[in-house]
């Protein structure tokens, strides 16, 4: 069992759960809110990682990566160094990747809290950052947490991108799907079952925790594979 | 200059090629309570939102005591968070993730921290709800509900309150109890209260001003009688819902005075009623409201009413938020009083009372 490509993997997911936290919060909260009638576009942009293959995601980012991208001209103009096969490179991948898996659980519970309490907050004197921080958020947190959830277990079990973005490189990207993938191709596969197992046994038990909060909150919240 | 409420509201069908309004509507409210009657759909709530600045006419002007919350004309909208309006949903929308208290605290975050606890603990009391304190709002019933929600809205000191329909589901004794707390409270802070309902129950029960409303315009304005009684001259089938229907024959005519006399039944009991279309002689029928005629245990003195009727309680029936007396004074009257006149007078069957009927109350019925 390879430890580091294990760490790493954790590493990346944990980055990866906590900036779309900061970053989906707010999208979501605009997704849910705003009366823009073209709103329907960025909610499609948001959805693309659910049915794009993750090779044509990761290709396209390696593009914009790459020394030529301009994704990659401004980090190289701003830090010095570029952001293919590079751990930043593989969060900012992996970010958009996971999108979905957070934005869409806060969109579906921002939207389930009876507009009725929001007026109410307003009339009450409340402006809306007020509203959200005491009414939306805390009724919101079987959603945020299954947002966090699946955000983190998505990373987790990434590859394709992981490949196209961050390449193979020990203790930098090489993360525990594509250590994973490796020993196979080397044929060690009693070391690649016993990382598969435990990987496994993490996804479980994550997504039953999921289950569990939201049986216990008695509210409906989004999961990919509930909504059709 | 008191606060009254001045709203002049405009607002179309949204998608309606035809452009017929969803509202259009001129109304005033000055301190106290103002009922805002009809059926379903009339543009009741709607209008409430617009006051509340939760929805936007598309034309017209609110102000609260000459200030302006919204003119089309000069480009004013205030925020609802701005207004301070009070406003009690049908639904309440009482915080689930909060206890009693801090529902009740919300509205006051400006408020420093000493002069929020003794107002929180003052309106608590108030409405009777202090022992809920700790308590979220569904561990609590229907009625501590509806008494936490004014609660929540009031500790503010609104300028206006809008109660959209907030008393609906509760048995009447609540009701009335839940009422006359609001009137005790209001009788400190002299609001402009708008009420609204499509029960009859509850206009006679509010009385004061009732503004009737139908396909969002005013439809009628005025007492409860004036609104719901209107027209003046009655067939037989319209006073169906007069609670007293009592036959009478005509003594004399007293055209100058505008009345005539007339014994009822058979009975020794003599009224005036308004001058109809009658002669001495004729058989004719009078209605009578029951929430029109007082009741008194002692011999009333000195009143403009010109009929007073001595009688006897037959019997006391609770009616929803009414309790409705039957009193032999020859002819047999119903009539409605609250359940705390009935303490108070404690009245009881067998009790002897008298009946005071103002004689524009006696409608006089054509067959």
């Amino acid at each position: 069992m390879n430890i580091e490509a294990l760490l790493l993997s954790f590493r990346l997911a944990s980055c990866v759960s906590a900036i779309l936290f900061v970053v989906g919060v707010p999208l979501a909260y605009w997704l849910a809110f705003s009366p823009w009638r073209w709103k329907f576009l960025p909610e499609a942009v948001v959805a693309l990682p659910l049915v794009l293959p993750p090779t044509v995601l990761g290709f396209y980012m390696l593009l914009a990566m790459g020394p030529r991208g301009p994704l990659g001209k401004f980090w190289q103009a701003a830090f010095g160094h570029g952001l293919a096969f590079t751990f930043t490179g593989l969060v900012i991948a992996s970010v958009l990747y996971s999108l979905p898996f957070a934005v869409q659980p806060l969109v579906a519970s921002f939207e389930a809290v009876d507009r009725k309490l929001l007026d109410a907050s307003a009339v009450l004197g409340a402006g809306r950052v007020r509203t959200f921080a005491h009414v939306i958020l805390p009724l919101s947190i079987p959603g945020i947490v299954t947002a966090l959830v699946l955000s983190f277990a998505h990373t987790l079990g990434e590859f394709g991108v992981v490949l196209m973005v961050g390449g193979n490189l020990e203790g930098v990207t090489r993360t525990v799907s594509i250590d994973i993938y490796d020993r196979v191709q080397s044929l060690d596969y009693a070391s690649a079952n016993s990382t598969a197992l435990l990987l496994l046994v993490i996804s479980f038990v994550v997504l039953a925790a999921v289950y569990g909060i939201n049986r216990r909150a008695r509210r409906r919240v989004w999961l990919p594979w509930t909504s059709k | 200059m008191s606060a009254t409420l001045k709203a002049r509201v405009r607002k179309m069908r949204h998608g309606d090629a035809s452009s017929s309004f969803l509202l259009d509507i001129d109304v005033e409210a000055p301190p106290g309570i103002t009922i805002l009657f009809g059926p379903s759909g009339a543009g009741k709530s709607t209008l409430l939102d617009c006051i509340a600045g939760l929805t936007q006419p598309d034309a017209g002007r609110i102000a609260v005591g000459g200030e302006v919350l919204f003119d089309s004309g000069e480009n004013v909208n205030v925020q609802p968070q701005h207004r301070q309006i009070a406003y009690v949903f049908q639904t309440l929308a009482l915080f689930p993730h909060m206890t009693v208290e801090a529902n009740v605290a919300y509205g006051l975050r400006d408020v420093q921290e000493q002069t929020k606890s003794s107002r929180i603990a003052e309106i608590l009391q108030m409405f009777r709800v202090e022992r809920l304190r700790a308590r979220k709002p569904r561990e609590i019933s229907g009625g501590e509900r509806q008494r936490v929600a004014l609660a929540r809205s009031l500790v503010t000191l609104p300028r206006l309150l809008l109660l959209d329909e907030p008393l609906t589901g509760l048995d009447a004794e609540l009701k009335t109890s839940i009422i006359d707390d609001l009137r005790c409270w209001n009788a400190a802070n002299k609001i402009p209260i708008l009420y609204v309902t499509h029960s009859r129950e509850e206009v006679d029960a509010l009385g004061e001003c009732v503004i009737a409303l139908e396909h969002g315009t005013i439809v009628s304005q005025g007492t409860p009688r004036e609104v719901l009684d209107a027209p003046r001259r009655w067939r037989l089938a319209q006073a169906a819902g007069f609670e007293n229907l009592l036959s009478g024959t005509v003594l004399d005519l007293r055209e100058p005075d505008g009345v005539m006399r007339l014994r009822l039944a058979d009975a020794a009991c003599e009224i005036e009623v308004p001058l109809g279309h009658a002669v001495p002689g004729d058989r004719v029928s009078v209605a009578i409201r029951a929430g029109d005629i007082l009741l008194a245990t002692e011999p009333p003195r000195a009143l403009s009413a010109r009929n007073v009727l001595e009688g006897k309680i037959v019997s006391l029936e609770r009616r929803g938020s009414l309790v409705a007396a039957r009193v032999d004074c020859g002819a047999v009257f119903t009539v409605h009083i609250t359940p705390g006149a009935e303490r108070t007078l404690e009245l009881a069957a067998e009790t002897k009372v008298w009946l005071v009927l103002k004689t524009h109350s006696c409608h006089f019925v054509e067959d």
